[in-house]
């Protein structure tokens, strides 16, 4: 039976990972997520379902532990904030190579550099375009509320699981610190040995008889083998590009202006419309869920319609690229952000709209 | 007599006592003539096939020399990032209890850019077996100067030898590691004669034994030589690591918890 | 009186020529050949008839190559 909870968005995705039946998580602690380990450790999924929680020496360790179990065909996942995902960084790039799910969730913190503990949406270039060394993308889902935080965890692993690929939740310290309701699934079972032997037949848990070793690696000395890789990993990627984007349109049917945002700032956005549209504005907000694969197609039948687009980010303009890639040079694209740790208001956002697009 | 007995009558089935254990695969290993890995790599697999556990291991393969362990170790078997190999080896062995874990990894992968890795999966207590090859150098990317280079010791960044004062030390850490709690059975053992390599199976089949009574880590150093790295022959070069490493390296058990 | 006696089997596509094996042969079955292999290494072979089987060439053998058989001989 569904439940219902008031929860921090960190503990909504902790909650919620251990009833999509994960079977370990490995992480380190750091502001402002260490509510997922805590709570974690709290909840003794061990006696719950007997999933596996560790503190790891380090962020590093902590994403190869990811890795091992990963390799295993477990369902593993990791949580950290931004300086913590920049160490995981060789050991994303490592799965991505080696083609191992996992989920991994991103509490964004103002940067660069230790930065400060305050909510960010600076990480949006190396969530979405790679992160680490090496052609490769993960599949970046951008929660907006703590029911969102919890829901994708468990769709975190179904994703990853289609495509061999790391999951990465791109969410910030607002929505990771927030209290909402938040409505969780039931609890579903952890994966067997003999399910993990049938669905993922490259798992490393022991050769047996019938089949040759199964080895997890992302090297090959080969050249010619290493591009038929990469020309493997991208057929994937394109095919995430086909399948998985999602988005949500919110006053998109009239508008002649519309505001593209994703997680807190699409929240704060969604208020700047209510205000812009009382003051007789037609104006929409394009909110996309997955930040790769970006929703490219819907912004380029939107900009057929309206007569400019700006994006709100907590960053000096990263999404505004891809928005910019989208639509091309017909349309006016421009963007609003605040950064280091501050968080736009709406009538910020509202005077940005009128001076940059409207007006300007 | 034995003038009356053919090679054909000595070679049949029943006369065999020894031949490469079917744990290695038929690949020409990729090791330069001479190199104590291929012998490591087959002790290892002997314990296996004699514990009749192949079914239920799990190897993980280091970057260095052995990146390409997988190929010759008929089991499954993941790669590593650099010196990360405990880090995995952590979370299957507590996923997967009931399988048997173990790392091989060279001095730079696990001295040096995996130290924090090595000492917590030690720390912890993680039961798995550690197999540590040492060589004093970074065999592979040619002959550059190791965590565990001996002072003096020439290498390509170290061409006048190796300079503590400012270099550093070597780090012995397997001493190191013989200090902490969780580790269970730590040795130092060489393959570079019979009597060696005989000890140094019966210390690798110790480990994976207490790793089957849950004993906690085992952590076995093999001082072993890199004739390329070492610009020798393979005998000279086993005969300076006689000279040489051992000293430094004493061989022997450190760590003995039964 | 029991004796026995010995024989390898030598690889020698396989040889890399290190010649690990031939100082702990206590015999001296072992030589290194004048002969190279495909690959160029002047691989090991048995030199006599005086091979009791001991295993020391093939467990020292970092390529493995070497198979080791031995009978007794009443």
């Amino acid at each position: 039976m569904k439940e219902l909870r008031l929860m921090k968005g960190n503990e909504a995705f902790a909650e919620a990972a251990i009833r999509a039946g994960a079977d370990g998580y490995f992480g380190y602690p750091i502001t402002p997520q260490s509510e997922v380990m805590e709570y974690l450790m709290a909840e003794k999924p061990y006696e719950r379902t007997g999933m596996v929680v560790l503190q790891a020496e380090s962020e590093v360790a902590a994403i190869n532990m990811v890795y091992g179990g990963a390799a295993c065909g477990k369902r593993v996942l990791t949580s950290s904030s931004s300086p913590g995902i920049s160490l995981k960084q060789e050991g994303i790039t490592y799965m991505a190579g080696a083609e191992l799910p996992c989920v991994i969730l991103n509490v964004v913190r103002g940067g660069p550099g230790l930065g400060t503990i305050q909510p960010a949406q600076s990480d949006y270039f190396q969530s979405t375009k790679g992160g680490g060394h090496g052609d490769y993308r993960l599949l970046v889902l951008a929660p907006s509320s703590v029911q969102e935080m919890a829901d994708f965890a468990r769709l975190g692993f179904d994703l990853a699981f289609k495509y061999r690929n790391p999951v990465l939740i791109l969410s910030d310290g607002a929505i990771g610190q927030m209290m909402e309701k938040v409505e969780l699934e039931e609890q579903k079972p952890r994966l067997t040995e003999e399910e993990i032997r049938k669905n993922t037949p490259w798992a490393t848990i022991g050769k047996t008889k019938d089949r040759e070793r199964n080895i997890i690696t992302s090297l090959d000395l080969d050249s010619a083998r290493q591009e038929r890789h990469n020309h493997k990993l991208q057929a994937k990627y394109r095919q995430m590009e086909e399948e998985e984007v999602r988005y949500e349109l919110i006053n998109c049917d009239d508008a002649e202006y519309i505001i593209v945002a994703y997680g807190t700032s699409a929240r704060i956005s969604q208020k700047a419309v209510d205000l812009l549209r009382a003051k007789g504005l037609k104006v929409g907000l394009l909110r996309p869920i997955t930040l790769f694969p970006f929703p490219t197609k819907i912004l380029q039948e939107l900009s057929k319609k309206v007569k400019g687009i700006l994006t709100v980010e907590m960053s000096a303009g990263q999404m505004v690229e891809d928005v910019r890639l989208a639509v091309g040079n017909q349309l006016k694209v421009e963007h609003f952000g605040r950064y280091g740790g501050i968080i736009p208001s709406p009538t910020e956002v509202v005077e940005a709209m009128e001076t940059k697009i409207i007006g300007g | 007599m034995a003038d009356m007995i053919t090679k054909e009558d000595i070679r049949k089935p029943e006369n065999l006592v020894y031949k490469k254990t079917d744990l290695m695969t038929d690949k020409v290993l990729s090791y330069c003539p001479g190199c104590g890995h291929g012998t490591a790599h087959r002790l290892v697999m002997e314990v296996i096939e004699e514990m009749d556990i192949q079914e239920k291991t799990i190897g993980i393969a280091p970057v260095g020399c052995s990146v390409l362990a997988y190929e010759f170790m008929d089991i499954d078997m993941q790669q590593a990032a650099h010196g990360r190999a405990p880090a995995l080896a952590t979370a299957i062995k507590r996923l997967m209890p009931e399988k048997f874990v173990f790392t091989y990894q060279g001095d730079g992968d696990l001295a040096a850019i995996g130290t924090a890795e090595t000492i917590h999966a030690c720390n912890r207590g993680e039961n798995i077996v550690i197999i540590f090859i040492n060589n004093g150098i970074y065999g592979m990317t040619g002959g550059q100067m190791a965590p565990t280079t001996l002072p003096g010791m020439k290498s390509s960044t170290s061409p006048y030898g190796r300079d503590v004062q400012m270099m550093g030390n070597p780090l012995k850490i397997t001493e190191l590691v013989a200090q902490l709690p969780g580790t269970i059975y730590v040795t130092r053992q060489a393959v570079h004669t019979p009597a060696h390599v005989r000890r140094t199976k019966k210390a690798i089949r110790k480990a994976f034994e207490n790793q089957k009574l849950n004993k906690g880590l085992s952590f076995i150093e093999i001082v072993s030589n890199c004739n390329s790295g070492w610009k020798m022959t393979p005998v000279q070069s086993n005969e300076w690591m006689v000279e040489n490493m051992f000293p430094f390296y004493p061989l022997g058990d450190i760590k003995v918890n039964d | 009186m029991a004796k026995v006696i010995g024989d390898i089997v030598i690889d020698i596509e396989k040889c890399k020529g290190c010649g690990v094996c031939v100082p702990v042969c206590p015999q001296d079955v072992i030589a290194l050949s004048k002969n190279v292999n495909g690959k160029g290494y002047n691989y090991a072979e048995s030199v006599n008839d005086d091979c009791t089987g001991c295993v020391n060439c093939a467990i020292v053998c970092p390529d493995g190559v070497i198979t080791v058989y031995r009978k007794k001989i009443e």
